[in-house]
Formats: C-alpha cells, sequence, structure tokens
C-alpha cells in the first residue's frame, strides 16, 4: 500500500488518513493538516490494488468505522469520519 | 476519451434542469469535476468522487452522478453529499459544508469488499445476488416505472416523493379455462 508520509513540527501524535484522490472533502482534510504543521500520514484507497482495496475494507470493518471518506484515525484510537475541523483540533490539541 | 470540459457542461446541463446550481468555489468545483473525469476513465461511469468505488457497475449504481441520493439531500441540506451540486439558497451564499452520509453503511461495506472489478464481475454467484430483490415498482402521480431493490428517494421525473411509489401486481396467475 502506497502510504504517504507528510512531515510537520507537531508530531507527538500518529495520524493516518484514508482518503481518495477525487474527493474534495479529503483535499480539505490534508491542507487542514498541512496548514496546522501536523506530521501525518495518508494513503489515497481509489489508488490502491484491489487487493489493498480489500484490506482496507476489512481494517475500517473491524473498527466498526463509519466510511465517510476521509477516516482520519488519531493515535489508533480516536476515529474521526469526514472533514470536521473542530474534531481534528480537539483531538490533536490544537 | 472525455475531458473536464465535456464533464463540467453535462453536469451544468443536469443542474439547470433541476434548478440547482454547482459548486461557486473554483478550486473545489474542479477537483471534483476532474475526479468524475478520473473515475469515469477508470470505471467506465462517473461515480462520486467523494465516495469509494467498487469498479462494479452493479454495486456501485446509486453513487454514479447524479446519485440516488442527491435530490433528497438537496431539499435536505441544500447541497448533495460531495458538494457538487448546490440549492439555489446554498450557492448565493457562496459555500457548502459536509453533510451526513445517506448511502445505507451496508451497501458502503458491499462495495469496499467488492472492490475487485472484472473478477468480481465475472463472479455468477455475485451477480445472482445482486439481481435477487428487486421489484417492479410504479409512482403512482407520473406512471415512472423502476425496477430495483428499493424505490427512489423522489421520482426523478415528477418529484414526488417515494412513498408515491407502489408495487406493480404482474397478476401472473393461471387463466382458469
Amino acid at each position: 500500500m502506497i502510504t504517504v508520509r507528510v512531515e510537520g513540527e507537531r508530531s507527538e501524535h500518529g495520524v493516518f488518513v484514508f482518503a481518495l484522490s477525487t474527493c474534495g472533502w479529503c483535499k480539505r482534510t490534508k491542507e487542514f493538516l498541512r496548514e496546522n504543521d501536523v506530521a501525518f500520514e495518508y494513503v489515497d484507497v481509489d489508488k490502491c490494488t484491489m487487493d489493498e482495496k480489500r484490506e482496507v475494507g476489512r481494517i475500517l470493518k473491524e473498527r466498526d468505522v463509519p466510511l465517510g471518506f476521509p477516516v482520519t484515525i488519531v493515535d489508533d484510537e480516536v476515529v474521526i469520519s469526514g472533514f470536521k475541523p473542530d474534531e481534528f483540533r480537539e483531538a490533536l490539541g490544537l | 476519451m472525455i475531458s473536464v470540459e465535456d464533464v463540467k457542461r453535462r453536469h451544468e446541463l443536469d443542474a439547470r434542469s433541476r434548478g440547482y446550481r454547482l459548486n461557486p468555489d473554483p478550486d473545489f468545483l474542479a477537483l471534483l469535476l476532474e475526479g468524475l473525469r478520473v473515475n469515469e476513465e477508470r470505471y467506465g461511469y462517473p461515480s462520486c468522487p467523494c465516495r469509494f468505488s467498487s469498479g462494479v457497475f452493479e454495486v456501485d449504481r446509486d453513487i454514479i452522478c447524479p446519485c440516488d441520493y442527491r435530490d433528497p439531500d438537496v431539499q435536505e441540506f441544500g447541497t448533495c453529499y460531495c458538494c457538487l451540486y448546490l440549492d439555489e439558497a446554498s450557492f448565493e451564499r457562496g459555500a457548502a459544508d459536509p453533510i451526513p452520509e445517506r448511502r445505507p453503511p451496508e451497501m458502503q461495506m458491499r462495495g469496499l469488499l467488492a472492490a475487485g472489478g472484472e473478477a468480481s464481475q465475472e463472479s455468477p454467484s455475485e451477480e445472482s445476488s445482486v439481481e435477487t430483490g428487486r421489484t417492479l415498482r410504479y409512482c403512482r402521480v407520473c406512471g415512472y416505472v423502476v425496477f430495483r431493490e428499493e424505490p427512489p428517494y423522489v421520482c426523478p421525473i415528477c418529484r414526488a416523493k417515494r412513498e408515491m411509489f407502489a408495487e406493480i401486481d404482474m397478476g401472473l396467475g393461471v387463466r382458469s379455462t
């Protein structure tokens, strides 16, 4: 799976984003994290191979995540579905 | 190959026919139109740029733009899920916020797990499971007939509500002689 790492000054949280490369809200989410200098990793699920897509499906199903992209996972614990700046700020202590 | 201009023209026409507008934010709109173009090239149909497409037509059918959820979403929230289509008030305000997903979770999950494109399409068991459960219904207002698992949220012809759809009784009983 092609995971992209974005460097940032704020690296105290592990932030992972399941995104779609074609989606406006996914783009806004990446921009929000970049603007706030948050280090994060993301994967554009639509660019994955078929096997990887099914793997993402299994991961999200196991976590019982609402499937609206983007899905942002903070410290492997807090799951935020969609572009929700207030929830990002709270989870990341911004 | 379809161009972004073609995609824009097509969705502008569609928006106009419904009294909707396309997103006024030029960058956001450009991304969505490019997403639709990319999806059409990838899958052969312009599925929603903000939803996961499996590549299996029958599984993605409800999220081909304009998706099944657009009309009820624009009615309730002033925008569709990906914010391509806005109502006049949202357009005038110049912005649209993210809205909740109306597509049922089980259909989203079916899409993710069905990802496999051609392989899944060739599987007869998958095809037959998709085929079952469809019912013939008609709109009691305008007579529009639809053969699907569920009636549409809004009649695409006359915009009557879902409740106006009734099952068609084919009356295929054995005729007594």
